[in-house]
């Protein structure tokens, strides 16, 4: 936790064109960056490594200008900057490219790559012209086949890619930055995306490169710099040569926030949820598991590993296409969440904004979602019954504030993912799914959260847990089990797997699945 | 740097909630703060708006404003004309407060008035005209329902079909033709007082205060808020947000079927072109009463109160002799004013202008 960056004198060629030091993002309740160094030189791949929640998000949309830093220094060519927007940003040379890429998917190629800035006289776009300039910029890319007046909702993913790499190419950029951009492609199409970055390095344009692969960080990247938790905990790394252990330590290395609640020695109790086959095309298939009463049981995998599609489809927030879902010994309909939850599953679902509170309601309205009916007499509410209740579910869970009639939105991170499970111990759920519990909370609060759940399994509920963090899979649960591209690829007890391990499966994806497919082809 | 900034992570983050949730613990909230508050403070400006359009009354007409009798009974005219839209009005805003919008409540007003007072129906007597309209409302709102709750439609989209539709069938019905009812119970309800209140008036109070209890007091209230606030929370929380749905908009056609017996009463008639426009008027008069038009949150006093400022505003003009230019031209200024004190005073001056860029960003989920 307080040691120092490791830093290597490793010399990068080009002079630096961006230099971050000791920026400083603070959201309500979550300090995302705490003293972020960042050192990125013309013509280099400089790429940012870290687990979920460790601020990559957060440094990159600092750096488009979409976050303004609360302290630290951005010296962008040489001075000092303080970006007003995105579009001053974009303007000063530093082009940003999404995961969910930001198209307009009903304009065309040309139109997309302009959008904004178009070339034009007296109000008229030269549309022409534009053309023109976005066959020859795409042609640079190497993908001058793609036509200038195509309707961009036409493009696949790798497609729309190459369209918001010309955009920024047509700013003039200086730095691109590209988050994940791995994670749409086909593995054909990111050696494509690797050759591309390679042409535009040699043209002396920097390229921030955001990846949780391992594999193709050595592959494209010339230095690295490791985040953990809001803070640089290595700079300037060597890409090809830091051994993967040190990277991997310097990712997961041990902190506070990992402190588990001892594992009971009991046995978990008869089974709960027994799920077999499972499958939705394009998400994942075959999937088998188990939970029983007491068990927490973990599942590992990178993003787009189809965990948490996995999840929901159980809880029947999507259709299974295949497959079963019993609950005790009884078959769930497909798809309806309803039947689910009154079968006794409940599910704290991964944005916890946007898919589990109404945040200006309060507290109490809150956690009595699932089963405010129930505390009715023929229809009529009755809010005093629901606020004790709740008030014993918050004194249970240690809510911060005890005042249940707060609104939602006034609580931070970690007592806000209190109130949704608060909400399903309300709903007397037996079997609790739960994706990514501990997103966006801070660290003295995940410690109370990891205590709440395993409280909740010694009372006898069943917990099927999802996270990005594998020592937080590892740590929390009594058996793991490893996704990668949509397959489970290893179960075992959690005491029997290495973070490495769990790494290494999780991580080394793209290539062996790679060189697999290739024998197989 | 990383070593330096841990402790204060730990001060500045006590037991991980945000500091300002501490302070206003500690130091109370004001009213006129509090968010909780909002639907009062606004309450309270409606009220303001009332009393500063009847001190114009007085200042332009001092000769009438003096005649306490004219004044009471000037009220009384302002509640009759509020009666109709009103009912609406309450539909609307649990419509609008389940995250929906109905565009086609003018229309199936005339549809339920037209279909209630053909010569057929009414020869069922004044039951069978008041059951017509309101099965022919909660019908077409049924079917507005299912557009929208299993057709996926858009609100906008199902709802603007379903008023054109739905004045292209009353006037098929009607043949186009004013239909007059010859109902003597329809037709005086609208002269009818009780203890000196007009009737069509009490309706408008009885089925506001009949709303405030299912929108505050019952499970189907509840849900509504859940479902305008969150839909997918509301969805993983095991509510039936479809059927829900349906039924929000049976209720929106059922306040129309009401209504279309109360105009049917002021004109002894009715005709495919009654409620001209009554869905912009509902609309406007929920959203300066306080009603979020993107759901989840709003008041039956609210949009009463909007109603009641809407009517005031008529009769005002009237009396004055004033154009209906003019009139509208105010009620667009009023709708307009109503919405930007909502924005500055329902965020808090420091979210204003965070929206506006000038301070910092809120977090990203």
């Amino acid at each position: 936790m307080s040691e120092q960056p490791a830093t290597t004198a490793e010399a990068a060629t080009g002079e630096v064109v961006l230099r971050l030091s000791g920026v400083v993002k603070t959201f309500p309740g979550v300090r995302a960056l705490d003293g972020v160094e960042l050192e990125v030189r013309a013509g280099e791949v400089h790429c940012l490594l870290g687990q979920n929640g460790a601020g990559k998000s957060t440094l990159i949309k600092v750096l488009a200008g979409v976050h303004r830093p609360d302290e630290g220094d951005v010296q962008w060519l040489g001075e000092q900057v303080a970006f007003s927007g995105p579009q001053a940003a974009m303007k000063a040379g530093i082009a940003t490219i999404y995961q969910e890429l930001d198209l307009v998917d009903y304009l065309s190629v040309a139109e997309n790559i302009y959008l904004g800035h178009e070339p034009r006289s007296l109000g008229f776009v030269h549309k022409g012209q534009a053309a023109r300039q976005a066959r020859e910029l795409l042609g640079r890319l190497g993908h001058g086949e793609i036509p200038p007046h195509r309707l961009v909702k036409s493009l696949p993913a790798a497609g729309k890619q190459i369209v918001s790499m010309a955009r920024a190419l047509s700013h003039s950029a200086k730095l691109i930055i590209m988050d994940e951009p791995s994670a749409v492609l086909a593995h054909d199409e990111v050696g494509n995306l690797f050759r591309i970055i390679r042409e535009l390095t040699a043209q002396g344009i920097a390229v921030v490169y955001i990846s949780h692969r391992l594999e193709e960080i050595r592959e494209i990247g010339d230095r690295v710099t490791v985040l953990k938790d809001g803070r640089t905990s290595a700079v300037n790394l060597p890409a090809r040569t830091t051994p993967t252990r040190d990277l991997v330590s310097r990712m997961t290395g041990r902190s506070i926030e990992y402190v588990f609640p001892p594992r009971p020695d009991t046995e978990p109790g008869e089974k709960l949820l027994e799920v077999r086959g499972l499958g939705r095309s394009g998400e994942f298939a075959g999937v088998d598991l188990d939970v029983r009463s007491g068990e927490i049981v973990g599942i590992a995998g990178l993003v787009g590993s189809g965990r948490s599609e996995l999840l929901e489809t159980v809880f029947g927030a999507r259709v299974a296409e295949a497959g079963t879902v019993v609950m005790d010994g009884r078959r769930l309909p497909p798809g309806n969440v309803a039947a689910a939850v009154r079968a006794g599953l409940g599910m704290a679902p991964e944005e916890r904004k946007s898919q589990a509170l109404l945040l200006g309601q309060p507290i109490y309205r809150n956690m009595t979602l699932t089963n405010f009916s129930s505390y009715a007499t023929a229809g009529f509410t009755d809010t005093g019954k629901e606020q004790a209740e709740a008030m014993k579910v918050a004194n249970q869970l240690e809510l911060r504030p005890r005042d249940v009639r707060r609104a939602v939105r006034t609580l931070s991170g970690g007592n806000q993912q209190k109130v949704v499970v608060g909400r399903w111990l309300l709903g007397g759920t037996r079997l609790l799914l739960l994706d990514e519990p501990t997103r966006g909370v801070d660290v003295g609060a995940r410690a109370e959260l990891y205590q709440v759940i395993r409280d909740l399994a010694a009372n006898g509920v069943g917990v099927l847990l999802v996270s990005s963090e594998v020592p937080e899979v590892l740590g929390l649960s009594d058996r793991v089990l490893v996704m990668r591209e949509g397959r489970v690829v290893r179960t075992a007890p959690a005491s029997e797997l290495s973070e490495e391990d769990v790494l290494d499966l999780v991580m080394a994806g793209s290539l062996t699945a790679a060189t697999t497919e290739e024998v197989a082809a | 740097m990383s070593v330096s900034s841990e402790q204060k992570v730990e001060h500045a983050v006590p037991e991980g909630h945000a500091p300002h949730a501490a302070a206003e613990r500690a130091g109370g909230t004001s009213w006129w703060k509090d968010e909780a508050q909002e639907p009062l403070r606004r309450n309270l400006g409606l009220v303001g708006v009332l009393l500063a359009l009847f001190a114009i009354g007085a200042y332009i007409r001092p000769d009438l404003y003096s005649n306490a009798d004219w004044v009471v009974n000037n009220i009384m005219v302002i509640l009759t004309q509020a009666a109709a839209i009103g009912v609406v009005t309450v539909g609307m805003t649990f419509v609008i407060i389940g995250g929906g919008i109905d565009l086609s409540v003018g229309a199936l007003i005339a549809l339920s008035g037209v279909w209630a007072t053909t010569l057929a129906t009414q020869s069922f007597g004044t039951a069978g005209m008041i059951f017509t309209a309101i099965a022919v409302g909660i019908g077409a709102g049924l079917v507005n329902g299912a557009l929208v709750a299993y057709g996926r439609l858009v609100p906008f989209i199902a709802t603007l079909a379903m008023l054109v539709a739905a004045r292209g069938l009353a006037a098929q019905i009607s043949g186009k033709q004013t239909q007059i009812s010859t109902d003597q119970i329809i037709n005086s309800l609208a002269t009818t007082r009780w203890f000196g209140i007009p009737l069509l008036a009490i309706i408008l109070f009885v089925v506001a205060g009949l709303g405030w209890v299912l929108l505050n007091r019952t499970t189907f209230g509840r849900r509504t808020v859940a479902i305008g606030g969150n839909a997918e929370a509301a969805r993983l929380a095991g509510i039936n947000v479809r059927g829900h749905t349906m039924l929000l908009y049976a209720l929106s056609g059922l306040c129309c079927g009401i209504a279309a017996i109360m105009l049917t009463s002021l004109a002894t008639s009715s005709q495919a072109a009654a409620a001209e426009l009554y869905e912009l008027d509902a609309i406007a008069a929920a959203i300066i009463g306080g009603t979020l038009l993107s759901g989840g949150r709003g008041t039956i006093v609210g949009s009463l109160f909007g109603v009641i400022v809407f009517s005031a505003i008529t009769n005002l003009f009237a009396i004055a002799n004033l154009p209906t230019e003019v009139q509208n031209m105010v009620k667009g200024a009023i709708i307009v004013v109503a919405v930007l004190l909502q924005q500055v005073r329902f965020s808090s001056v420091t979210q204003f202008a965070r929206r506006h860029g000038l301070t910092r960003a809120k977090p990203q989920a």
